[in-house]
């Protein structure tokens, strides 16, 4: 579904993604992991297109997509749940659920809407509160159903676990693992690898802008190297 | 008491297009953190624009229509000439390259108008109506209805539809906005084409009364500035009420102290915002639960 080949990406004249591949198959968890400042989140920026990539090419159901700006993957069917939920703080959650689905605005925004709600009850509970008066749990579930009003077919979670309470992780990898069952392909990004990859088909570590280790997901959990990186064993 | 209810009727018009201007700002702001200072330039080419079209022979309607289309083109060509080009500039830069289109506009209005003043006829006649004591002219209610009319339009687009809700959201986190897919960069020039509307129609409802010329956009400009920073810069209510509060001030200054200051009163309360409030009456404090 997502062949990604050579991406390199900068910050003015700093590269932060050195030829990153990576592939990723339709219906499949996968799980990016690695530590703060490994390049994970500037590398979903750049597969949603909001980071400019400077070589290297993504292909997304067969199409190149490197070069089409940001609105046009989402109509493709790419859709990310930014880290640090990056919700419209004074807007209330339904107005941030409605316009998640800003480019899918069809007689269909009401039914996705409430299996949002059904995803998340408290989201429902709360739909004419502001954004911001949220918390933090609530916040990243409302950034992940405003991620799935937009009916992805390719879901980019950036760090859906960070600064959780243990109990909110397991809720938030139970919803992610059910997107799944609903056939939706998850990209995940994690500093909780771990979590990330039990949950995940296959993961991939990325150091500093380079995929260093990849494999199915139980077998990054068993490899020693990964373990004394990045489980801390 | 008359005289009061006077300044207070006086102050309550030329407040509203002072609301207005800043609205503009507002918009602009909110959609750009750009500080747009040609904002009073759309309220002359609204002004003069339907000055030359009705001495050209068109009948004040149709003359309006066409300055209000015309400010909006000025307004994109800014936008896309000017703040496009320099997307990813410091606000600093941002706001020198508004005022330097703000002295070009100008500019090329000697050129396409004159430098002569002009006025428009009042919409609706020009008996004075006595209330309380005080007069006041038809054309003061239509530029306060004016006004409110923009404000209620203004606010039904942004809250009730989805393009609307789009700018807010923009406004509020450009980058969450480009990942729903909204494209931020039409976001931006409906924002200048919104605002140079809205300026317009203030320089077309209040020509009337204080006549117009190719320069006297850089008063409403910085009025309607004093009025966004009194209100609270970002905050359309607070724009609506500082422009109010702007002109009823400047009123006051002028029919109780001394009409040679009256220009002075903005500037004064931009001082004693700035030291005093400098987040305004309105202004969102920078506090956000994480």
């Amino acid at each position: 579904m997502l062949t990604v080949d050579g991406l390199t990406s900068a910050y003015g004249r700093i590269e932060v993604l050195h030829a990153v591949s990576l592939d990723v198959a339709a219906g499949e968890i996968v799980a990016l992991v690695g530590s703060n400042g490994a390049g994970k989140t500037t590398l979903l920026r750049t597969l949603s297109g909001v980071q400019p990539a400077s070589g290297g090419r993504i292909v997304f159901e067969g199409e190149e997509i490197q070069r089409l700006p940001a609105h046009a993957r989402v109509v493709r069917g790419i859709s990310q749940s930014p880290e640090g939920r990056q919700v419209f703080g004074p807007l209330s959650v339904e107005d941030n659920l409605r316009l998640g689905a800003f480019r899918r605005n069809d007689g269909t925004v009401n039914s996705r809407l409430d299996a949002v709600y059904t995803m998340f009850p408290v989201l429902s509970e709360r739909r004419r509160t502001a954004a911001s008066s949220l918390s933090g749990g609530q916040q990243q579930m409302l950034a992940i159903g405003r991620a799935l009003m937009a009916q992805p077919k390719l879901l980019l979670l950036d760090e859906p676990s960070l600064g959780l309470a243990p109990l909110l992780v397991d809720q938030i990898l139970e919803a992610v693992v059910d997107l799944k069952r609903k056939g939706i392909t998850v990209l995940l990004v994690e500093q909780n690898a771990s979590a990330a990859l039990a949950i995940a088909d296959r993961g991939y570590v990325l150091e500093v802008g380079r995929i260093v280790h990849e494999g199915n997901g139980q077998a990054l959990l068993q490899d020693p190297k990964v373990r004394a990186a990045y489980l801390g064993v | 008491m008359a005289e009061f209810l006077q300044l207070v009727f006086s102050g309550l018009t030329i407040g509203a297009v002072y609301a207005l201007v800043a609205l503009g700002f507002t918009l602009v702001y909110n959609a750009s953190d750009v500080i747009n200072f040609a904002q009073g330039d759309f309220v002359m080419i609204g002004g003069m624009g339907t000055v030359f079209l009705m001495a050209a022979g068109l009948s004040l309607p149709v003359a309006a229509m066409i300055a209000i289309v015309a400010a909006v083109l000025v307004g994109l060509l800014l936008h896309r000439l000017a703040i496009e080009p320099a997307r990813g500039a410091s606000p600093v830069s941002l706001i020198m390259i508004t005022i330097g289109a703000s002295i070009f506009i100008k500019g090329v209005a000697q050129l396409v108008f004159d430098k002569q003043f002009h006025s428009l006829p009042a919409f609706s006649g020009t008996a004075p109506i006595a209330i309380g004591g005080a007069t006041i002219l038809p054309q003061s209610f239509w530029v306060i209805g004016g006004m409110f009319c923009v404000v209620a339009g203004l606010w039904l687009f942004l809250e009730k539809t989805l393009i609307g809700k789009a700018v807010l959201a923009t406004a509020a986190n450009r980058l969450a906005a480009r990942l729903v897919g909204i494209n931020v960069t039409v976001v931006l020039a409906l924002a200048f084409g919104l605002s140079a509307a809205i300026g317009a129609v203030g320089g077309i409802l209040v020509t009337p009364i204080t006549l117009t010329r190719y320069d006297v956009g850089t008063l409403f400009a910085l009025k309607g500035f004093a009025a966004a920073m009194v209100g609270g810069m970002g905050n359309p209510i607070g724009a609506v009420v500082g422009g109010l509060l702007i002109g009823l001030m400047e009123a006051f200054g002028a029919g109780y102290l001394s009409s040679t200051y009256k220009d002075a009163v903005a500037f004064v309360a931009i001082l004693v915002v700035l030291l005093v409030m400098p987040q305004g009456l309105f202004g969102r404090r920078a506090v956000e639960r994480v």
